[in-house]
């Protein structure tokens, strides 16, 4: 009995050191010191996976992704800035790689696009509005006219002494 | 009548959009190296570790760069025709090999054919990086100067090939400071 007791305990130890050392497996790229591991995840969050393209490299676990978070890592302890860590990713993947595409000519579309647009749209329904305004004010007065006028007080007058008795 | 018209016009735009979008790749980004010197690399070779290449070493040839690895799918799809360019004779094609192990490549190349002058040996991916790499295969198009003139994401085809990179190949090869590539051979790779 003892003996299947050690066994089971044993085995239950193994099983912790064995999960503890898988969990050390994934964590190996990681630096251990978590100031430099928040830079580097900010400078990640500012760079395109170029595998799956709707993710930062932060976010991925694609291998790429792993591999610039590792370069990144690097550059920084080799006392890098973070513009020049941008730069030397751009160098080499072009500017597809910022998350936040840089305002120049080529994006002017990308960025000011909406705001012309939303300017565009509020303007026609200013104009909307505006027309419609008038119509109805031009309606009401054309379509009463003065007889037409006493009938609705009548009316109205009826109505408020049918409510009342 | 506007009301109807305004719509309709609304629905062809959008059409119009969504049509243009199937055709877009987004894979393929545009590499920042085009017209721009290949990045220097000096790597232990694949079959010849004793032996180093280096992008300095390729220098006053024009030749395929193409990016490759054991574990890529698509570069065995990609290997008949890169054997088949090899029997041509028409263009030397170096390799880099990317992030591979070494025998498993080397088992590859013996297996299956060994279509390479001789391979670059890029074990943790540094010089891809420096390349650009985003996926294997890649196939860079370099120049006498060692100036990247065009680049292939993904498998090669053999339009590929007839259309674009042999045309170009041919001009490159004469080209010097007064004979210029022409643009058509150069518009022709955009499409």
């Amino acid at each position: 009995m003892c003996f299947m007791r050690l066994i089971q305990v044993l085995s239950a130890g193994l099983l912790l050191l064995l999960a503890a050392s898988v969990v050390a497996n994934e964590a190996a790229p990681m630096a251990k010191d978590p100031v430099l591991e928040a830079r580097v995840m900010a400078i990640s969050d500012e760079l395109r996976c170029l595998v799956c393209q709707n993710q930062t490299i932060a976010d991925s676990d694609a291998e790429l992704a792993v591999d610039l978070r590792n370069q990144v890592r690097e550059m920084i302890v080799a006392g890098k800035n973070e513009d020049e860590i941008i730069d030397y990713m751009v160098v080499r993947y072009g500017d597809f790689i910022r998350y936040r595409p840089p305002v120049q000519p080529t994006t002017y579309v990308l960025w000011f696009g909406p705001f012309i647009l939303f300017a565009v749209g509020l303007g026609v329904l200013i104009l909307n509005i505006r027309s419609r305004r008038r119509n109805t004010s031009e309606t009401d007065e054309e379509q009463l006219s003065t007889d037409e006028r006493e009938r609705v007080q009548t009316l109205l007058k009826q109505t408020s002494g049918d409510e009342n008795k | 009548m506007f009301k109807y018209v305004i719509p309709l016009i609304l629905f062809l735009v959008l059409a119009g959009f969504l049509y243009a979008g199937l055709s877009l790749k987004p894979r393929e980004v545009p590499s920042p190296f085009i017209g721009k010197s290949a990045p220097e690399f000096n790597l232990p070779q694949l079959m010849q570790p004793e032996k180093s290449i280096s992008r300095d070493e390729l220098l006053g040839k024009v030749y395929l760069l193409n990016v490759w690895a054991s574990w890529c799918v698509t570069c065995k799809y990609e290997h008949p025709l890169l054997m088949e360019l090899q029997r041509s004779g028409l263009i030397d094609v170096y390799g880099l090999n990317y992030k591979d192990k070494r025998e498993d490549a080397r088992l590859v190349l013996r297996s299956t054919g060994n279509p390479y002058v001789a391979n670059a040996y890029d074990e943790d991916g540094r010089v891809g990086i420096d390349y650009g790499v985003t996926g294997t295969p890649e196939t860079f198009l370099i120049d006498k100067n060692g100036t990247v003139v065009h680049k292939i994401i993904g498998s090669l085809t053999p339009d590929d090939l007839r259309n674009c990179i042999l045309p170009l190949v041919e001009q490159l090869r004469k080209a010097d400071s007064n004979n210029q590539v022409s643009r058509e051979a150069v518009e022709a790779c955009v499409s």
